[in-house]
């Protein structure tokens, strides 16, 4: 009888104790649109949770969920992430973007974090990186280097910020050699290394010899490994291990910086909707080795352009630039604002074919 | 628009290659169906036998014995869902989901440390004469053995369900387990071996993603290959024939609307994108208007009690 009591005792005062402990430590959820393995967008996000633990240690916990559908589904594994006592989750999709506007106003006291969208709301901030400073680099090593004046360009889905990113990568082809050619093929698909292997493929049957992406998966370096003579960019992680083949640089996409600064301003209660659109100049892009696959002098001029777009000193889309129909975008100087870039649906004079709807 | 970029040949040479790994998962699921046993774990031994088989070429330098590992790694996880089915009598639907999420992640497990490495390239077939054709020889003549082997293996899926004793013993048991168990047949026996036989083929087909199509290891790279290799069996009304002509249908419009969106065809895209579904889907549904219907013990329990 007496152990039995202070078996009891001992049990209530370790589940108080744990119950108090679980108190203490801020709980961040990731909510992840591919695998943590996809060795590119994901795999980022998720090194920048591992900072978040690194930095602060005991303080906080972390919890994440991959492959979550973009879709009613999201809304399901965020509602319980919140349930679960998070009190800071990151949404890292767009297709998560009204789900997380719904989930939010279910849960008024968690903070949220939503990746490349641009609905807000007191407790939503959305955060996204320039990608398109990083596409006018590839556009203009990709122009310099294709022989068969063909680049092959796999999207994932017509959104503004795909949009932004083939519009800045041709504008800077285009400008080293007027004969470029973009033939552009939507996977429908973030992640699918199957299909995104498949239409690498097929671009380079068509005649591509660079293969840009903005995919999820390493499949298209892959692809382009397989055929040979082909050459390609990391998307959203460095993909070094393709160094050596069609690897030629890469898009980074350095989350860890932002993500440990808004767990921290959670934790000191100084968290406030914000919305975040950083590039290479604070670090949130970066860009990867350019491997001497590249000549010398375009590799230079990569850099000096890296370089003059971290300063601020040149913005990729400044004008003169049409639109495809002919019209007037940007006069001559002018700079594009923020908010046509973040809406963009149209491409650019010399982009052949249509943005789906 | 310019289709002339499109080169017919290299097309058709890679609807086949697209089609594969559909089509071996399918064909070995359609064993499975006919033996009455409901197996929706077809992704989760995909997934596996894509791991196994990569980490095994990748060690030994020999492809082909990856293929062999991976229907080892397909058949053993099978052996689980068998278990749980067939001895334990858990409800199929159930165990078949379970399935597929243990081997995502049993597959990421073993995947760690294989990612970003190029596996061994797989021999491509060179039949001296036939290979040489002009298109013909490309088309059908150099591709590597597994293109072949899924074709023989549905020709000996059809041969062996139509004209042999052992075929016909696997559709009894299929329709009905309890008459075939009074003839003397071991129904949970027969049941475990096409169930072997269906987690094997999955995870050939799984390799042919990680090895041949891609050819790397990623997670969760077959990404719901195995969920169309399922609603295929049912919309090819399990009939070897229709599996074989619908993953062929269905890998050849991925590749073509690929392909026209590339060559910059005027259709909207949206359209293009959902069509490898629908033209699959409208074709075996007017090809089953014959009414055939599925095996009817298909997910039922066997217990020999009675």
């Amino acid at each position: 009888m007496k152990l039995t009591k202070l078996l009891t005792t001992a049990a209530l005062a370790l589940g108080l104790a744990t119950g108090a402990m679980a108190q203490d430590k801020l709980k961040v959820g990731f909510v992840y649109v591919g695998p943590v393995g996809d060795g590119g967008w994901t795999y980022e996000h998720d090194k920048g949770r591992l900072a978040v633990e690194a930095e602060f240690g005991d303080k906080v916990e972390t919890v994440f969920v991959e492959s979550v559908p973009e879709g009613p589904d999201a809304e399901r594994v965020m509602t319980q992430m919140a349930l679960d006592g998070a009190k800071l989750i990151f949404t890292t999709s767009f297709g998560f973007m009204d789900p997380t506007i719904n989930v939010a106003a279910k849960f008024p006291d968690v903070k949220f974090e939503h990746a490349t969208g641009y609905k807000r709301a007191d407790n939503v901030s959305t955060y996204s990186a320039r990608f398109y400073e990083g596409r006018a680099i590839q556009g203009h090593i990709a122009g310099k280097m294709t022989e068969s004046n063909i680049i092959g360009y796999i999207g994932s889905y017509p959104i503004p910020e795909v949009i932004r990113g083939i519009n800045s990568a041709f504008i800077h082809a285009r400008k080293v050699n007027p004969d470029v050619q973009f033939k552009i093929v939507w996977a429908y698909t973030w992640f699918d290394p199957a299909k995104e292997a498949d239409a690498a493929k097929v671009l380079i049957e068509q005649g591509a010899d660079v293969i840009l992406q903005h995919t999820d998966s390493t499949a298209p370096l892959a692809a382009a490994a397989e055929a040979g003579n082909i050459i390609g960019f990391g998307q959203a992680s460095d993909m070094g291990e393709y160094a050596d083949g069609p690897r030629v640089s890469s898009i980074i996409d350095n989350w860890a910086p932002y993500y440990i600064a808004r767990t921290r301003a959670v934790l000191d209660g100084t968290w406030t909707s914000t919305d975040t659109w950083d590039g290479i100049g604070p670090g949130m892009v970066g860009i990867g080795e350019i491997t001497d696959k590249v000549p010398a002098d375009v590799k230079a001029e990569a850099l000096a352009m890296k370089d003059a777009i971290a300063k601020g000193e040149y913005h990729p889309f400044t004008g003169p630039l049409n639109k495809q129909d002919g019209s007037v975008w940007l006069a001559d100087g002018e700079v594009a604002d923020d908010g046509t870039l973040l809406g963009m649906d149209f491409y650019v004079e010399g982009i052949e074919g249509t943005i789906p709807n | 628009m310019d289709l002339s970029s499109i080169n017919p040949i290299l097309l058709l040479a890679s609807l086949m290659v697209a089609a594969t790994p559909l089509l071996l998962a399918a064909v070995g699921e359609l064993v499975v169906e006919k033996a009455g046993v409901l197996n929706l774990g077809v992704e989760g031994m995909m997934i596996t036998g894509a791991i196994c088989g990569f980490a095994i070429a990748v060690n030994t330098g020999n492809p082909l014995l990856g293929v062999l590992a991976a229907a080892a790694g397909g058949a053993v996880l099978s052996l689980l869902f068998a278990l749980l089915t067939q001895v334990a009598l858990a409800n199929q639907v159930a165990s078949g989901l379970g399935l597929t999420l243990f081997g995502l992640g049993l597959s990421s497990l073993i995947g760690q440390g294989y990612q970003g490495i190029r596996p061994p390239s797989f021999p491509r077939l060179n039949i001296p004469g036939l290979s040489d054709v002009p298109v013909v020889g490309r088309i059908f003549f150099s591709h590597d053995l597994m293109v072949y082997l899924g074709l023989i293996i549905v020709t000996a899926v059809w041969f062996m369900l139509k004209y042999t004793r052992a075929g016909l013993i696997l559709r009894a048991v299929g329709e009905n387990h309890e008459a075939a168990h009074a003839l003397g047949y071991k129904v949970v026996r027969i049941r475990i071996m096409a169930i072997l036989f269906g987690g094997a083929c999955a995870g050939m087909g799984g390799a042919y993603i990680s090895l041949i199509r891609v050819p790397q290891w990623t997670e969760g790279m077959t990404a719901g290959i195995g969920w169309i290799a399922l609603a295929l069996v049912v919309f090819a009304s399990w009939k070897p024939w229709r599996v074989l002509l619908g993953a062929y249908l269905f890998g050849g419009v991925t590749v073509i609307q690929l392909n026209l969106q590339a060559a910059g065809v005027a259709i909207p895209v949206e359209y293009l994108a959902m069509s490898p579904y629908l033209i699959t889907i409208l074709v075996l549904v007017i090809m089953s208007a014959d009414k055939s219907s599925a095996p009817a013990s298909l997910g039922r329990i066997f217990h020999a009690s009675r």
